[in-house]
C-alpha cells in the first residue's frame, strides 16, 4: 500500500497530507511532482490543498493541464483511488473528474474555521470506517468553496448517493446554519458515480490529533487505509 | 525626479530632491573623490536613508541589551536567530510597512508580510507563523475623548469613520490573501485603534521560522570569482523610492500620489521562491544569500559585498526585466518584490541555477565576488556606478539628534476620570466596553487568516494569551517541543510616559508567552515613532529605549532583532510613540500549553499578583492618585471620553516573579487555564475565559480597598486569572507562595449561564454570559459591516 501526494507548484498542503498519512497513520507515502506522468505505483492519490499555479484565471484551472493530471485521470478511469481536499477538489471539479463547479464563498471573504460535517454515505473508499450520520468536526480554509452545479446534476448527485459529506451545527440539527460559504445542497463533498474519485473543502489532514482541535479527519485517510487492505486481499 | 537618462548632471538640488542633506551629499563626494553620477547618487540616497541606515537610531539602538546564552545571531542579520534546543533554531523578526498600507492599504499590507516572511527563509529557516500588529484610526465614534483634550496630543482628530474601516478592510484582506496563498498560518497579533493612527496606521508583521542549526545561512559575499545569482521575479519601475521617499518621510495632503511608490506583491511566486530556496540551500552549493527587499537590488548587493568584506561586479543587462528601457537608475532602485540574490559557489553554480529551474523561476548569474572592495555596476559593459562597498553601506552618516522633554501637560484631579459612587451597577458600563473595538472579539478579522496550515498550531487567535505552534524536525518531521509568541504594544501610555509604557509592553508581552505556559527566551522589536527631526520624538525614542532595555535586562530577554520606523506623522502630528513588542518563549511539554477557557464548573478562580503580599507601588496611593492612574486605562476612554494622567506604575520584580510562577504552573499541570489581565482589567479577563469556554460562567467577590470601577477595570500589570480543580488547590497555594506571588480566592467557574461579580456583599456586575458574548462576538464585525453599505 502506498499513498501519493501531488505537488503542484502552490500547493501548501501537501506537506500536512504527507504528515498526516506518514507520521500521523504511519503509512508508506510519497510526493509526486507536478512534472511527472509516472504515479510511482501509488495506490491512492491525494491532491491537496493550496494556491496551485496561485489561483490564478481560476482555482485550479491551470493545474488541471499540468503532466501528472494526464496520469491521474488515467488512474481513475480504471478506478483507483483519488482524493481532493479544498484546492485538490476544485482541480477535480475542472479536470471533470468531478461534476460542478466552485464559487466564490457567499460572504465574499476567506474563511478558516472548524466545521461541522455529516457523512452521509459510508459505501466509498473514502468513508467506510466511519458511521452514516456521524459528525466531523473539521478546519476550512478557502475563498472559493462555494459549491454548485446545474439541477440535473444536483439531482443526479443526490439520487445516486454522491453527496458524502454534508455541512450542518455541531449537533447535526441545521444543515445551512452551518454552511460557511453557500454551497448548494449544503454539499461539503462530493464523490463520482463510480465512487473511485472524491473531493471536499474541510481539510481532514488538519484534524488528526486531538492536539490540533480535532482527530476527526482521521476517519477519511483510515477509510482509504481499510478500502486498500480489502482490495489487496480480493486480489490475493 | 528625472530619472529616464543617466546623463543627467548630479547638482545640490538634485541630491536634496533624493533627501540627503548638504553634510550627507559631500560626504559622498568625499568617499567617492569626485561627483557622484545619477545612479550612484540614487544608491547613496536609499543606502543612506533613514529606513535602511538607521542613521536617527542607531546612537540609541546601541544601549538594548543583545546578548544572551541562547542567542545564535543578534541583531544585524536579515533576522535574529535563538537556540531552541535539540539542534534546533528559531529565526524571528518583527518589521513594519506602515505608510505603504496607508497609501494602498492592500498591496502595503500584502508587501509587508512578503518582506518580513523572505527576511526568515533567507536565513534558511522555514517559516512556520505569523503574527501581525496592527493601530488604526477608530472604527466607531465610542472611543472619542472629551473636547477639553483638544490643546493636546490625546485630541482626537481623525478621518471619517469610513475611511478608517476601509483601511482596516484592505489590510485584513492583504495579510490574508498572502499568508494564506505562501502557506504559512497567521496565529496571533493586535488590533488596537487611536486617533493618531488614522492617517498613519501601523502594520508591523512578526515572522518566525524554524531550521537546524548547521543549516542557517546569513548574508556575507565571500570567495573571489564566485558568482551572484539573481533568482525570482522579473525586475520593473515598482517600489522605485519606497525605502528613501517613502518610508523616510512625513506624509502630506499629496501623499496619496505615492500610490506608485507602493511595491506589488505576488505570493505565489513568493512560494515558488521559498521551496526553491531551500532546495538550494541543501546542494551545498550556495554560500551566501540576501533577498531585495528595501532598496532592492542596491541594498542586496551593498550589504552583502560589505558584510563579506569583498567588493562585487555585476551586469545590469543580464538582470530580468519585465519593462523594456530601463535605465540602470531604475534597476537598481527597484522595489520588485519575490527576488533574491545569492552568492554560489565558482563551478557549481548549474546545480544552483536547475534548482530553479525545476520551479520555473528566472535564475541568472549576473556578475562575481571581487576583492578590491567596490561595488561596480555595468550596464552591457559600461560602468553605471562604481562605488567602495563598505563605507557605503558602514560608514553612513550617524546623527546624534537633540532630544527634548516635552512640557508636561498640567493636570488637576479635575482632569481624571471620576469615579461611579459606590454600589452603583456597572454592567451596562460593562457591555459598552466589551463592544468596544479595543476589547471585543477580533475574530471577525483572524477568521480571515489560514490560521491552521501546517498543522502546528496549538493555541490560535485567542485561544491563549500567546499564539502556541509545536515545532517539527524539517528532516525527520518528528514533533518536538512548542514556541510561542506574543505582540504587545500600548501607545497610548507610551504618549503619557514612554519609558514606563515601553516597559508594560515589554512585560505584558512576556506576561502573555508565560500564560500560554512557555519561558520567554527572547525578544524582537518594532519601534513606530513620529519624525527623528523633532525633538520631543526622539526624546520619546531615547526614554523608550531606556525602557525596553531596564525590562527586557530585568525580564532575562535579549532583543535579537527588529525594526526602526520614523516618520510616521501625517500634516505635522505624530502618531503616538509605539514599541511594540515580540516576545518568543519555548514550551518544552506540547501538552502542557495553557489556554484562557475556564474548564471546569467548581474550578477554583484564583487572581495571581506578582506585587509581593502585602507590598504597594511607589508611595502609599491616595484615592486621587488611582484616578491618575486610571484615566490612561481602556476603561476611562470608553466610557468616561477621558485619556489623561500616567500609565500604572510598573515594578518588574513582580512581573519576573508572576511570570516564573506561571511557567512553574504550567510545567506540572497544575492549573486548568490561565489569562493575563490587561486591556480591560479583572472584569474583561473573567468574561472572556468564559465565552472562550463555550459553556461555563462564573461568580466571583472582589475584596480591596479602591473603589469598584477601579478594582474591576484597572490595568495595572503583574496579575493573572488561573482556574484551578479543588483537589489542586493547596498544590497551587504552595507553588504560589514558592514563588512570593499572592493567590487570592476570587470565585467558582459554575454550569449555568450566569456571570456575576459582588463587591462587599453588593453585585456590581450581573448578566447572562450570553448577553455579554454577543456584545463582545460581534462588535466588530457590525461596525465594519456599516461601512460596506
Amino acid at each position: 500500500m502506498k499513498f501519493g501526494v501531488v505537488v503542484f507548484p502552490g500547493s501548501n498542503c501537501d506537506h500536512d497530507a504527507f504528515y498526516a498519512i506518514g507520521n500521523v497513520l504511519k503509512k508508506p507515502v510519497e510526493f509526486i511532482w507536478h512534472q511527472s506522468e509516472d504515479l510511482a505505483n501509488c495506490d491512492a492519490i491525494i491532491l491537496p490543498g493550496g494556491f496551485s499555479y496561485g489561483d490564478y484565471l481560476r482555482t485550479g484551472a491551470i493545474a488541471r493541464f499540468s503532466s501528472v493530471m494526464k496520469s491521474v485521470e488515467k488512474f481513475a478511469n480504471s478506478g483507483g483511488l483519488v482524493l481532493g481536499i479544498c484546492n485538490g477538489f476544485q482541480i477535480l471539479c475542472e479536470a471533470g473528474l468531478l461534476p460542478g463547479a466552485m464559487m466564490r464563498n457567499s460572504g465574499l471573504r476567506f474563511v478558516c474555521r472548524h466545521v461541522h460535517i455529516r457523512v452521509e454515505q459510508t459505501d466509498t473508499p473514502f468513508t467506510n470506517a466511519a458511521e452514516k450520520g456521524q459528525i466531523l468536526k473539521i478546519p476550512i480554509a478557502h475563498s472559493d468553496g462555494n459549491y454548485t452545479c446545474d439541477e440535473a446534476t444536483l439531482a443526479g448527485l443526490e439520487k445516486k448517493h454522491q453527496v458524502i459529506f454534508r455541512y450542518t451545527t455541531p449537533d447535526g440539527s441545521n444543515d445551512s446554519a452551518g454552511n460557511p460559504n453557500g454551497a448548494i445542497n449544503n454539499i461539503a463533498g462530493i464523490c463520482n458515480r463510480e465512487r473511485n474519485v472524491a473531493g471536499l473543502m474541510p481539510h481532514p489532514e488538519r484534524a488528526v490529533e486531538p492536539a490540533l482541535g480535532s482527530a476527526d479527519g482521521l476517519v477519511i485517510f483510515r477509510s482509504l487505509v481499510e478500502a486498500l487492505v480489502g482490495a489487496a486481499k480480493a486480489t490475493a | 525626479m528625472a530619472t529616464t537618462a543617466t546623463e543627467i548632471k548630479v547638482t545640490p538640488e538634485i541630491a536634496a530632491e533624493h533627501g540627503l542633506s548638504a553634510e550627507e551629499y559631500a560626504r559622498v563626494k568625499q568617499i567617492l573623490g569626485r561627483e557622484p553620477n545619477i545612479t550612484e547618487l540614487g544608491i547613496f540616497s536609499v543606502m543612506w536613508s533613514e529606513h535602511c541606515s538607521y542613521k536617527s537610531s542607531k546612537v540609541h539602538l546601541k544601549r538594548l541589551p543583545t546578548r544572551g546564552k541562547l542567542v545564535v545571531q543578534g541583531p544585524g542579520e536579515n533576522a535574529g536567530v535563538v537556540d531552541i534546543g535539540d539542534g534546533l533554531v528559531a529565526a524571528f523578526k518583527i518589521e513594519s510597512h506602515n505608510h505603504p498600507s496607508y497609501v494602498e492599504p492592500f498591496q502595503g499590507a500584502t508587501t509587508g508580510v512578503g518582506g518580513i516572511l523572505r527576511d526568515i527563509f533567507t536565513m534558511g529557516a522555514r517559516p512556520i507563523a505569523v503574527l501581525d500588529s496592527l493601530r488604526f484610526g477608530p472604527i466607531t465614534s465610542d472611543g472619542d475623548v472629551d473636547a477639553r483634550f483638544s490643546d493636546s496630543p490625546l485630541a482626537t482628530r481623525h478621518s471619517p469613520l469610513s475611511s478608517n474601516r476601509r483601511i482596516l478592510d484592505g489590510v485584513i484582506r492583504g495579510i490574508g490573501s498572502y499568508g494564506n496563498c505562501f502557506g504559512v498560518p497567521t496565529v496571533g497579533g493586535e488590533v488596537a485603534f487611536e486617533p493618531c493612527y488614522s492617517q498613519n496606521p501601523l502594520i508591523n508583521a512578526l515572522a518566525l521560522g524554524i531550521a537546524r542549526k548547521e543549516d542557517l545561512f546569513f548574508a556575507k559575499a565571500k570567495g573571489t570569482g564566485n558568482p551572484i545569482i539573481y533568482v525570482g521575479a522579473k525586475t520593473g519601475r515598482d517600489g522605485i523610492h519606497g525605502a528613501s521617499l517613502l518610508a523616510s518621510a512625513e506624509f502630506t495632503e499629496e501623499s496619496q500620489q505615492k500610490r506608485p511608490n507602493v511595491q506589488v506583491g505576488d505570493p505565489f511566486m513568493e512560494k515558488l521562491l521559498l521551496e526553491a530556496c531551500l532546495e538550494a540551500m541543501q546542494t551545498g552549493a550556495v554560500v551566501a544569500i540576501q533577498d531585495m527587499g528595501a532598496a532592492g537590488l542596491t541594498c542586496s548587493s551593498m550589504e552583502m559585498a560589505s558584510r563579506g568584506g569583498t567588493g562585487i561586479e555585476i551586469d545590469l543587462a543580464k538582470v530580468p526585466q519585465r519593462e523594456t528601457g530601463m535605465t540602470p537608475y531604475e534597476i537598481m532602485l527597484s522595489e520588485s518584490q519575490e527576488r533574491m540574490l545569492l552568492v554560489a559557489e565558482k563551478g557549481r553554480e548549474h546545480e544552483v541555477l536547475a534548482v530553479f529551474k525545476k520551479w520555473g523561476l528566472d535564475a541568472v548569474v549576473v556578475g562575481q565576488v571581487t576583492e578590491d572592495g567596490l561595488a561596480r555596476v555595468k550596464n552591457n559593459g559600461a560602468v553605471a556606478a562604481e562605488i567602495p562597498a563598505h563605507p557605503l553601506a558602514e560608514e553612513g552618516p550617524v546623527y546624534h539628534r537633540p532630544l527634548a522633554a516635552p512640557a508636561p501637560r498640567i493636570e488637576s484631579e479635575k482632569d481624571w476620570f471620576a469615579f461611579a459612587a459606590e454600589g452603583t451597577n456597572l454592567t451596562q458600563n460593562f457591555l459598552k466596553l466589551l463592544a468596544s473595538p479595543a476589547i471585543a472579539s477580533k475574530r471577525w478579522i483572524t477568521e480571515q487568516y489560514d490560521t491552521s496550515v501546517r498543522t502546528n498550531t496549538l493555541a490560535g487567535p485567542g485561544a491563549s494569551d500567546a499564539a502556541v505552534v509545536r515545532i517539527k524536525d524539517p528532516r525527520t518531521n518528528g514533533v518536538k517541543r512548542a514556541l510561542a509568541l506574543s505582540t504587545d504594544g500600548n501607545g497610548r501610555w507610551c504618549q503619557l510616559n514612554p519609558r514606563v509604557g515601553a516597559m508594560h509592553s515589554v512585560a505584558e508581552s512576556a506576561r502573555n508567552v508565560a500564560a500560554s505556559g512557555a519561558r520567554p527566551i527572547a525578544a524582537t522589536n518594532c519601534l513606530n515613532f513620529g519624525s527623528p527631526e523633532k525633538p520631543e520624538v526622539m526624546w520619546q525614542f531615547s526614554e523608550v529605549i531606556d525602557g525596553i532595555a531596564e525590562a527586557c535586562t530585568a525580564l532575562g530577554m535579549p532583543i535579537t532583532g527588529g525594526n526602526v520606523s520614523f516618520y510616521n506623522e501625517t500634516l505635522g502630528h505624530s502618531i503616538y510613540p509605539t514599541p511594540v513588542i515580540g516576545v518568543l518563549g519555548v514550551l518544552d511539554d506540547v501538552s502542557r500549553v495553557l489556554k484562557i477557557a475556564f474548564r471546569n464548573e467548581g474550578d477554583v478562580i484564583l487572581l495571581l499578583d506578582g506585587l509581593a503580599v502585602g507590598a504597594t507601588l511607589g508611595s502609599p496611593a491616595p484615592t486621587t492618585e488611582f484616578a491618575r492612574e486610571f484615566s490612561s486605562s481602556e476603561y476611562s476612554k470608553t466610557i468616561g471620553a477621558i485619556v489623561a494622567g500616567s500609565p500604572p506604575a510598573i515594578d518588574l520584580a513582580s512581573e519576573k516573579r508572576l511570570i516564573d510562577c506561571l511557567v512553574a504552573l504550567a510545567s506540572q499541570g497544575a492549573v486548568q487555564s490561565a489569562h493575563d489581565i490587561s486591556d480591560g482589567g479583572l472584569a474583561v479577563t473573567l468574561t472572556e475565559s468564559c465565552f472562550a469556554s463555550g459553556s461555563f460562567g462564573a461568580n466571583a467577590s472582589l475584596e480591596s480597598n479602591t473603589p469598584s470601577e477601579h478594582a474591576l477595570f484597572n490595568e495595572r500589570g503583574a496579575r493573572a486569572v488561573v482556574s484551578v480543580a479543588p483537589t489542586k488547590l493547596a498544590a497551587v497555594l504552595a507553588i504560589a507562595r514558592q514563588y512570593n506571588v499572592a493567590a487570592h480566592e476570587i470565585g467558582q467557574v459554575t454550569r449555568n449561564d450566569a456571570f456575576r461579580i459582588e463587591r462587599k456583599g453588593r453585585t456590581v456586575i450581573e448578566s447572562s454570559v450570553k448577553t455579554l458574548s454577543d456584545a463582545w462576538a460581534n462588535s466588530l464585525e457590525r461596525s465594519i459591516s456599516l461601512a460596506n453599505r
